[in-house]
């Protein structure tokens, strides 16, 4: 069955948050986490890019969680942002290290596995 | 081959002859009538005739893994085999003509069965009868001298290259032992390819000149084609009288040769009467007859020692030796005996005539080879075997003797060879030695009366037109042996006699300007000539400056040969006319032929004989008795032919041999034992006296002779034969070019077709790949979006999927 955000209440009911709102914030944190890493070429930039898509599935997991009574969304969270630290911490050294190759942070510089 | 029976392969130095005795007479395949004569044991002393070459082989092996900078391999080799000349020499003294078997181990026993024929015996055995001593007699006799010779000969090459050429010598002494002295056909088989082997790797001794390569292998591929026949006729010997020993076969044949001699030869299976035939295709490969002689001219690339001794004196009288000793077998075809003796005639005269053409006295000597071993071949073939082996022995020493005098010359005038380039080599100071050994040499080849070479000659000679049907082959001898003598003194007037003068080769190998006493005067007169020469404009002074270039300055100095060689030269001049000797000696054996002297009397005790020593009951029968005495006709050499029609002279000379004692053919009329004598001394004298006008009467330089006046005379003859009646330019044309294009279609094919197939194979994933390539950009955008896009068809399925 598909709800649709007016059969969620949305926008009729703003005094109440739903799930549907978390669920809206989180699309649109992934949107644009996708559309900012598709278009731009700064490897920072991409980076945090996908580090705002990672969050926007962290939002909806806590959403579904707080909303079912479920604790389990909520403790994979809590893996989910220790892993994502860990990550962030590599891939800004890898960035370093491909910026020293390059002297660049262009991420069209690297197409090594172009066949 | 060995590896190829893989069977019981016992070896047992040990061995019983006891045992070997019995196993022998339990698998004879042949019928109960035939009775056996025992095995006489042979004296054991036989086996170092083939040990001790076998030594010398492993002493000059440890010598070249020890660097032996001297001449040590070459005096280390001279010993073992004077030893085994010595051990021939008692075997000699100590034979009394009849077969023992010198037991050495078991090689090779192969058992499938009880039924006889089928079990395979071939044991290192050494069958020791007259012919095998004969035999050894010369080939370690010449091989000792030879060695010796190449000791100086070689000594440019002292180091790695003279223990090789010593080995590779040692080596095939041991294998012409096998090849001689086996007891059976297989060791006979394995001696015929170590010889070949030798042959082959002595031929290319020098092998970064690419001709000698190319010479070597020659010689192999055509020796391959022989042994071919060969091999078939040993395994047919086999498949039809269950044995390869010589005793085996002779028993089992003779029922057969009773048939044979009876004329019905109708009675004997075909398989048998092609043994033979095939037996000869290996003797004709090996002894360079006509289809397969090719080879032996070009095998003189190799040293001249190694020319001396493997390609005049001792393997190439191999194939004779093949038809010698399974001369019984020979008689079971009525065909196999006439096929050799025309092969035989044929090789003679065309390799006489090409002889006569050439200017390399190398090649004219080697050309002579071959046409006197057609010489033996027709003799074989015309039934005196023992005429055959009696020129074998003659012609071992005197054309080794006139090898190495050849060689002595190559070798002191840097290997010049041309005749036109050399004269009166004979008269200078330091050469006397070898212009008497050429000399003695040329004496011999040519016939010329009393020499060794005459008498044996003679035999074939005469024994051709007493055979019947076999004139014409008597005429062609005739024919040759009188080119012969042109030739030989052609080369004897123009080099050895003469002018003195010469014009150096162009092989410089050493400056031992201080060794080999010098010869100022001769060389002073040589520089007057040479400058005499160049003033006459001739077209050397190409050679001039290659010396100049070599530093040697404006004067080449031949050098004279030293001790060594001058003393073998001696030997065998000494050899050369006392062989002649032999001829008048009585046959060593009791109760031998009266005619012939001691040569033939030692063949005639033996299978080489008409009659098998193991039938023979009165060995005093004179085998001239043998011949038959039916045809009193006018015409003497007309083809006699058996009552039946056929071509048979065999049968007509063995069938009617019973106590006739009067002559066949004749020769114009005359008794041709009797007038021979003087025919062929005329012939002879006709030779040498047209090669006295020709080429020494008049001569004033090394170039010019009479002869050349003549040569428009002969129209395109002369230079067909020059050119060796272009027989290489026909085999080219014949087998190289066919498989030329044979092999370049099958290329194509190989390239188009094959490759084609492997390469479409191939092609279809590099296509596929080549199409799919695009999408693998390489840039992470690219990615990214391709996941995105993918993503989004999935959600999209989903929703599609879900909302309906």
């Amino acid at each position: 069955m598909m709800t649709t955000l007016a059969q969620a209440g949305f926008p009729a009911a703003m005094h109440q948050i739903t799930l549907a709102h978390y669920l809206f914030i989180s699309g649109a944190m992934f949107m644009l986490g996708l559309i900012g890493f598709l278009t731009r070429r700064n490897l920072i930039i991409m980076f945090l890019c996908t580090e705002l898509m990672f969050q926007a599935a962290g939002l909806a997991l806590v959403a579904f969680s707080r909303f079912h009574m479920n604790m389990t969304g909520q403790s994979f969270v809590i893996f989910i942002v220790t892993v994502a630290a860990a990550e962030a911490a590599m891939a800004l050294a890898l960035v370093v290290l491909l910026f020293r190759k390059r002297e660049s942070l262009d991420a069209a510089e690297w197409q090594e596995m172009k066949g | 081959m060995p590896s190829a029976f893989l069977g019981v392969l016992v070896l047992n130095p040990a061995s019983s002859l006891d045992s070997m005795l019995d196993s022998m007479l339990v698998l004879a395949a042949t019928p109960a009538t035939v009775a056996k004569a025992p095995i006489i044991a042979g004296d054991p002393l036989a086996l170092l005739v083939p040990a001790l070459p076998i030594l010398g082989l492993i002493l000059c092996t440890l010598c070249a893994i020890f660097r032996v900078k001297s001449k040590l391999p070459a005096f280390l080799t001279v010993a073992c085999l004077a030893g085994a000349f010595v051990v021939t020499a008692k075997l000699f003294t100590g034979h009394d003509g009849g077969v023992s078997i010198a037991s050495g181990f078991q090689w090779m026993t192969l058992s499938w069965g009880e039924e006889p024929g089928q079990r395979f015996i071939a044991d290192f055995s050494l069958y020791l009868d007259s012919l095998t001593i004969l035999w050894m007699l010369f080939v370690t006799g010449l091989a000792t001298l030879i060695a010796l010779y190449a000791s100086e000969y070689m000594s440019h090459d002292v180091g790695l290259g003279y223990c090789r050429f010593f080995a590779a010598f040692n080596l095939f002494v041991f294998s012409m032992a096998c090849l001689v002295m086996g007891d059976n056909l297989l060791l006979l088989f394995l001696g015929w390819e170590g010889v070949g082997l030798c042959s082959y790797l002595l031929i290319g001794y020098f092998y970064k000149k690419p001709s000698a390569v190319a010479a070597a292998k020659k010689a192999f591929i055509m020796n391959r084609i022989g042994d071919v026949g060969l091999i078939l006729g040993v395994m047919l010997t086999f498949v039809h009288f269950g044995s390869i020993e010589y005793r085996e076969i002779f028993a089992a044949a003779q029922p057969y040769i009773d048939l044979a001699k009876a004329g019905k030869f109708s009675e004997i299976p075909a398989i048998v009467q092609l043994i033979p035939i095939l037996l000869a295709v290996g003797a004709f490969g090996k002894s360079a007859q006509l289809p397969l002689y090719v080879w032996l001219p070009d095998a003189m690339e190799g040293p001249t020692p190694v020319s001396a001794l493997i390609h005049a004196a001792t393997m190439v009288t191999a194939g004779v030796y093949l038809v010698a000793r399974t001369y019984p077998l020979f008689l079971l075809s009525e065909y196999a005996l006439p096929i050799v003796a025309w092969t035989g005639a044929l090789t003679a005269l065309v390799a006489a005539t090409i002889g006569m053409a050439q200017f390399d006295i190398k090649r004219i000597m080697a050309y002579s080879t071959v046409s006197q071993l057609g010489y033996m071949f027709a003799g074989l073939g015309v039934l005196t075997s023992t005429g055959a082996a009696f020129h074998v022995v003659t012609h071992a020493f005197f054309k080794a003797l006139l090898f190495l005098s050849c060689g002595a010359i190559m070798h002191g005038f840097a290997g010049q060879l041309d005749l036109r380039k050399l004269s009166g080599v004979g008269f200078m100071k330091g050469w006397g030695v070898v212009g008497l050994g050429m000399f003695v040499g040329c004496m011999n080849l040519a016939g010329f009366p009393f020499t060794a070479g005459y008498f044996s000659k003679d035999m074939i000679l005469a024994e051709a037109f007493v055979t019947p049907g076999m004139a014409p082959i008597g005429w062609i001898l005739l024919l040759t042996a009188g080119l012969t003598a042109y030739y030989t003194f052609r080369v004897f007037f123009r080099v050895v006699v003469g002018p003195m003068h010469y014009e150096p080769g162009d092989e410089l190998h050493h400056a031992e300007e201080d060794s080999h006493g010098h010869d100022h005067h001769g060389a002073s007169e040589a520089d007057a000539a040479h400058a005499a020469d160049a003033a006459h404009g001739h077209a050397h002074t190409h050679d001039d400056h290659a010396h100049h270039e070599h530093g040697h300055g404006a004067h080449f100095h031949p050098h004279a040969p030293g001790w060594a060689i001058n003393t073998v030269l001696a030997t065998l001049s000494v050899a050369s006319i006392a062989a002649a000797g032999l001829y008048f000696v009585k046959s060593p054996y009791e109760g031998g032929m009266a005619h012939g002297g001691a040569v033939p009397g030692m063949v005639e005790r033996s299978s080489a004989a008409f009659e098998t020593p193991f039938s023979h009951h009165g060995v005093g029968e004179s085998h001239e008795t043998i011949k038959e005495g039916g045809h009193e006709g006018a015409d003497g050499h007309a083809p006699a032919h058996a009552e039946g029609g056929a071509p048979s002279f065999v049968p007509t000379s063995i069938a009617k041999s019973q106590g006739e004692a009067a002559h066949a053919g004749s020769f114009l009329g005359w008794d041709p034992h009797k007038v021979m004598y003087y025919v062929s001394g005329v012939v002879g004298f006709v030779g040498i006296f047209i090669a006295f006008i020709l080429h020494y009467a008049g001569r004033r330089t090394a170039a010019t002779a009479r002869a050349d006046a003549l040569l428009p005379a002969f129209g395109p003859l002369a230079g067909w034969a020059q050119n060796k009646w272009y027989v290489d330019e026909l085999y080219d044309l014949v087998v190289r070019t066919p498989l030329w294009i044979v092999a370049n279609i099958f290329h194509l094919f190989d390239k188009i077709v094959i490759d084609g197939l492997v390469r479409l194979v191939g092609g279809i994933p590099r296509f596929i790949g080549g199409m799919v390539r695009p999408t693998q950009s390489g840039e992470l955008h690219g990615y990214a979006a391709g996941m995105a896009a993918g993503v989004a068809v999935l959600l999209f399925l989903v929703f599609m999927l879900t909302m309906r």
